[in-house]
């Protein structure tokens, strides 16, 4: 993975609030990432974190209203999205930014065959005729292991089992050759052995392809296998982001410890109980000015409750380029990373 | 499809021939008699042998048998021998009207061409404009022109067509004189002026029943449309980047036509059945209106036929809404 590479995709100080009739919901607050070229970075909360509205932000998939972008930037290759018009980002949708989505039995349309679907943005976004389509979405077809590609073309969605249509799904994203793939717990719905090949899928094609990936899930386990770099987000931040690693053999931020405590152990003896995190994550009706975490925190402190902690680094390189987390408690209780 | 077309066809003889008994039990058992409206004068020995020439003196059971017989025999044998110039019917009894003593089957194809001309039209205007309202509502639900949508939606269908018609007749033929209230049926159309007469004449009951029905399917269709809207492969569509043009008129649309056009395929019959009261208010002497005649005229033949005729038409446009649906929706299977 090439370290100090531009990174394709630069995320800062992403705010996004909805605005909902019992007023304002403060779902993206000052969320800052980036992507290099080639990497998989992984996105980790619990549901409500903000994981899906951020990654939905970026391309203006989220419906407005309620939605509303409130400020930062997101550049795509120097050019920031939030700034273009609908037409030009539309042209990057599908084209150089590609979307998994959660559910594969209802993220396809269920009346249009499944080539149909494939070739609708290689029409769109690439110009090709019938022809050439259809053979590059035989090709998509037999990249994400789809067996009698041809055949299947013309077969409906509901013709396909979950794990199928989840590979359908995967090709449809990866269709115009994109330079970021966003998918979005794209193995959540599916049963577990479904999931395993899925993912060894996408490891596959990311060799093959060589495009950056965000993979958004709340299963760690998912993200210690194929992750270069974590991010975990809490009540629409980023509290804790390094690479995987570093962050899982030394979680600093509360949160983090406690979700990894929430894995139950497959080898071992089994004595203690599952750890569970009491508590909801927050909804906020304005930005953060106290640790969102803290109503669920063994750690808290006054200080906790009266100012919302900054990102800092944990081994003395640049925020985000290395190890940081956003705690009052992780960085006072060892002021000795510098 | 077709071995459930065929056998859903089959399954309608024994549906259609109980609804006809039951229509004919119900005439029978109604009060009224068919000589009843002939003048007092008439003396009662005669009004019995009228009676007993009407086929009356029959006991029921032989009058229905004889009723279907011609139905399904005499009758399409004419009608073979008016296409083909054969003559299979031999000059045997037809289906007779009490009241014209004409077969009941010349004054239905009289009457016919009316009906599906003004009331026809009134539903396919309702539906072309019903269409484009549903859509646009919903792609921008709670705009001004929903609400407009809304409101003329639950005018049109809350007030009944014999208070709009009357109330269109009173301004536009009575004050302004605009368009002529009656529906005249001898008009001829054979040049530009006479056409124009009879496009004069159509408006307003087309108008009125055109607004019945797009009251009703442009709920049906914002209904729709609304709930696939929010569906997720809408967000799968976008994110691919297609346009909302794409997005709308092709992904939504298609999965949102699936209920729309059963709706619209079982309003069908609804053009002939359900516009009497219009064409009762504009004096279009279609078939609703000769319905009512014959059931006021104790004409049991004839209330009789036009009945089954409407159940056949029910019957069949169920079939075909079922149909459709199949055809519309890869994941029905019939088989």
């Amino acid at each position: 993975m090439p370290d100090r590479a531009a990174p394709v995709l630069d995320v800062r100080d992403l705010q996004v609030v909805f605005r909902t009739r019992g007023g304002e919901v403060h779902a993206v607050n000052s969320v800052s990432f980036h992507l290099r070229p080639g990497e998989l970075l992984g996105v980790v909360g619990e549901s409500g974190s903000g994981k899906s509205v951020t990654m939905m932000s970026l391309l203006g998939l989220l419906p407005s209203p309620p939605a509303e972008i409130r400020g930062g930037e997101v550049l795509l290759g120097g050019r920031d999205l939030l700034k273009l018009d609908a037409e030009s980002l539309r042209a990057v949708r599908g084209r150089r930014i590609g979307f998994v989505f959660q559910d594969p039995m209802t993220s396809l349309n269920p009346v249009f065959t499944i080539g149909n679907q494939i070739m609708e943005p290689l029409r769109a976004h690439m110009g090709m005729d019938r022809a050439r389509a259809t053979e590059r979405a035989v090709e998509l077809l037999e990249l994400v292991g789809i067996p009698d590609a041809r055949r299947r073309l013309g077969d409906y969605p509901h013709q396909f089992s979950g794990g199928m249509r989840q590979r359908v799904m995967i090709a449809i994203a990866l269709a115009c050759d994109p330079e970021v793939l966003i998918a979005d717990e794209p193995t959540t719905a599916l049963d577990v052995t479904i999931q395993a090949q899925i993912i060894e899928l996408v490891k596959d094609l990311r060799e093959k392809l060589g495009m950056a990936i965000i993979w958004i899930t709340h299963d760690l386990g998912v993200i210690a296998g194929i992750a270069d770099r974590v991010m975990v987000m809490y009540g629409g931040q980023v509290v804790e982001q390094g690479p995987v690693r570093a962050l899982f053999a030394d979680p600093r931020h509360p949160y983090t410890r406690a979700l990894l405590q929430t894995i139950p152990a497959l080898r071992g003896q089994r004595d203690r109980r599952l750890r569970v995190i009491e508590g909801q994550p927050p909804i906020l009706s304005a930005s953060p000015s106290a640790c969102s975490f803290c109503p669920r925190c063994g750690h808290a402190s006054n200080r906790c409750r009266v100012e919302n902690p900054q990102r800092l680094p944990h081994d003395g390189l640049p925020t985000g380029q290395g190890h940081d987390s956003a705690c009052h408690w992780a960085h006072s209780a060892e002021p000795a990373h510098a | 499809m077709l071995t459930f077309a065929l056998r859903r066809l089959l399954m309608a003889v024994p549906t259609l021939l109980f609804i006809s008994l039951v229509i004919f039990l119900l005439l029978e058992l109604a009060p009224g008699d068919p000589v009843a409206d002939m003048p007092l004068t008439i003396p009662p020995e005669v009004r019995e042998k009228i009676r007993i020439s009407l086929g009356l003196g029959e006991p029921m059971h032989v009058r229905y048998a004889l009723w279907l017989y011609n139905l399904f025999v005499t009758e399409p044998s004419y009608w073979i021998d008016a296409l083909f110039g054969t003559d299979l019917a031999q000059g045997s009894q037809r289906i007779i009207s009490f009241q014209t003593r004409a077969p009941v089957f010349d004054t239905i194809a009289e009457r016919m061409p009316q009906t599906l001309i003004v009331v026809g039209m009134g539903y396919v205007v309702g539906v072309l404009i019903a269409l484009p309202i549903g859509i646009i509502s919903a792609y921008r639900q709670y705009s001004v022109f929903d609400q407009i949508g809304t409101f003329i939606s639950m005018v049109g269908f809350s007030v009944p067509t014999f208070v709009t018609g009357v109330m269109l007749i009173v301004v536009f033929s009575v004050w302004l004189g605009w368009f002529p209230s009656i529906y005249d049926t001898t008009l001829q159309v054979t040049d530009w002026p006479s056409f124009v007469k009879q496009m004069r004449q159509m408006v307003m009951p087309v108008f009125v029943l055109a607004l019945y029905n797009a009251a009703q399917i442009s709920r049906y269709m914002r209904a729709s449309m609304l709930d696939n809207m929010t569906q997720d492969y809408v967000r799968t569509a976008r994110a691919k980047g297609m346009s909302e043009r794409v997005v709308i008129l092709k992904h939504v649309l298609r999965n949102s036509m699936i209920p729309v056009v059963t709706v619209i395929a079982l309003g069908v019959p609804g053009v002939f059945t359900g516009a009497i009261i219009t064409e009762n208010v504009f004096k279009v002497n279609g078939l609703g209106q000769q319905l009512l005649l014959s059931i006021q005229g104790n004409d049991a033949p004839m209330v009789l036929t036009i009945s089954f005729i409407f159940a056949i038409l029910i019957v069949l446009f169920n079939l075909i809404a079922d149909l459709l649906y199949g055809l519309l929706d890869p994941r029905i299977r019939y088989d």
